[in-house]
């Protein structure tokens, strides 16, 4: 009788991580810092067509890192649940915390063994308040990672994706509280160009956001003229 | 509450589904008690046929850079008057509007559901739909509700919008069964259309501007109240007047009533001296 095959769960969920984690490191990273009505999502990205983020309801915005089939199947399924929700119930009950557990727990269950290898993905689920109140936009981020967790950050700027630490580094010496939006663009945009140690054409970005002042759906996306106009002053 | 993989895969789209980047079809899978019930049985109750509110006259005219679109703010339940205050016109996205006529309930439910439609559409492919494809998924819910129009819970939307990559305005006419026509310069739907339809041909000019277009309308609608004990005139006396909106390359606009309040008395200074 052949003896059953057997891995320890410390292994098991050891070996797991690591693969989602080595499969993130091979991407991009991504930047979401918050500015004084909201929040920019900054990444090289030289496709125009296929995004790493995206809007999903009135005040959030969706940001991912990692094997693009894995999060673009996210992203929909997070427009639906939004959009079903807030048909069902009103607009303003469709909120950020509610889309974040869900991510949490489908990722938490991906993770845990219930497909052949884990996710290989890190969201960002972005918040605005409701109004502009004079005192910022009342942003809330939530970043799950591959395993379900969602890490807490003290900082007003996030890092996901592959190299992280010169990125986050360079934030905390340039990021200041209140600055405008295209200030905080340009600042998350020297991160990656400090980080990369090579210029990006502002082309190969991708900067989108959650802007308060902004009517119903708060979400934007800078293309071509405006995209020029925000990154090189 | 813990969840199994399974369960939370299963909001997952898969790939080939035409069908995923509709919010109709997901709400049909996943909320199926929100979707309106297909009625079976016989012809709807004398009793509950009168309680029911109907919307009455909608219509929509096309000018050189746009179209726009108008509503009486009546809604009557069998003889009664119900509501003096009644929306009819609806924005479905930045582009597009849709006026609705018939059972007050489902007409609105169907402007509500198609407005998430678009922006759902929008969402999940990154482009919003053509102006021609907004119009043919509005004939799709049209059709859709047509078990309850067997009933007589009759809907008939009006649809007009500017393609915002041609800037072109056009006008879609609906059936109770989801037939979709568009018109080539003005439309009217409700109990009112025939008086309304009357002024519109008479008055609309190929190639006029947006602020005649919405002078036009508002004078179709007054001959509409006229006419028709369903549909409302403008009520001066609480100051509630129609709502008109225009659509151009910059988007759906309501006119505030100070406006279309200025567009009333015109009409009305006309009139006087005739």
């Amino acid at each position: 009788m052949a003896t059953p095959f057997y891995v320890a769960p410390e292994q098991f969920m050891k070996d797991r991580a690591e693969y989602a984690r080595k499969g993130i490191a091979r991407g991009r990273a991504l930047v979401a810092a918050e500015y004084r009505d909201g929040v920019v999502f900054v990444s090289e990205n030289p496709s125009r067509s296929l995004h790493k983020t995206s809007e999903i309801y009135d005040r959030i915005g969706f940001a991912a890192v990692g094997r693009y089939n894995e999060f673009e199947s996210m992203r929909v399924a997070g427009i639906r649940l939004a959009d079903v929700k807030g048909y069902q119930y009103a607009r303003e009950d469709v909120t950020a915390k509610a889309l974040a557990n869900a991510y949490s727990q489908a990722l938490g269950a991906i993770f845990m063994g219930g497909e052949a290898k884990p996710y290989e993905v890190e969201l960002l689920i972005a918040e605005v308040g409701h109004e502009p109140d004079g005192e910022g936009a009342g942003l809330d981020l939530y970043h799950i990672i591959y395993d379900g967790s969602i890490v807490p950050h003290d900082h007003r700027f996030v890092v996901i994706g592959g190299e992280t630490e010169p990125i986050e580094q360079s934030l905390q010496q340039q990021w200041t509280p209140g600055m405008d939006r295209d200030a905080a663009i340009r600042t998350c945009v020297d991160a990656l160009r400090a980080a990369a140690g090579r210029p990006i054409e502002s082309d190969d970005l991708e900067v989108s956001g959650l802007d308060i002042t902004r009517q119903r759906r708060r979400f934007f996306r800078l293309r071509d003229e405006a995209l020029r106009a925000a990154v090189e002053r | 509450m813990t969840f199994r993989a399974e369960e939370l895969l299963a909001g997952l789209p898969s790939p080939f589904d035409a069908r995923s980047s509709s919010f109709f079809e997901t709400l049909r899978r996943q909320a199926p008690d929100a979707v309106p019930p297909v009625f079976a049985g016989g012809p709807m109750a004398e009793e509950l046929r009168g309680r029911l509110v109907d919307g009455t006259t909608v219509l929509a005219v096309r000018a050189a850079d746009g179209v726009v679109i108008a509503g009486d703010r009546r809604a009557t339940a069998g003889n009664l008057i119900s509501r003096g205050d009644m929306r009819k016109i609806f924005p479905a996205d930045d582009w597009s509007a849709v006026g609705i006529s018939g059972t007050a309930g489902p007409a609105m439910e169907l402007a509500r559901i198609f407005a998430t439609e678009l922006e759902h559409y929008e969402k999940v492919e990154g482009d919003p739909l053509s102006l021609e494809g907004k119009s043919n998924k509005l004939a799709g819910l049209v059709r859709a509700h047509l078990p309850m129009a067997m009933q007589g819970l009759i809907v008939v939307p009006l649809f007009a919008g500017v393609d915002p990559r041609t800037g072109e305005g056009r006008i879609y006419e609906y059936d109770p069964v989801g037939g979709r026509y568009r018109a080539t310069s003005h439309a009217a739907t409700g109990s009112g259309s025939l008086a309304a339809r009357a002024t519109l041909k008479r008055l609309v000019t190929a190639g006029s501007d947006l602020r005649t277009a919405a002078s036009v309308a508002v004078e179709a609608l007054f001959d509409a109240a006229e006419e028709d004990s369903a549909t409302g005139g403008p009520d001066l006396i609480r100051s509630i007047y129609p709502i008109v909106a225009s659509i151009d390359a910059e988007g759906y606009r309501e006119l505030t009533d100070e406006q279309v309040a200025a567009h009333v008395e015109d009409t009305v200074e006309r009139r006087r001296n005739r």
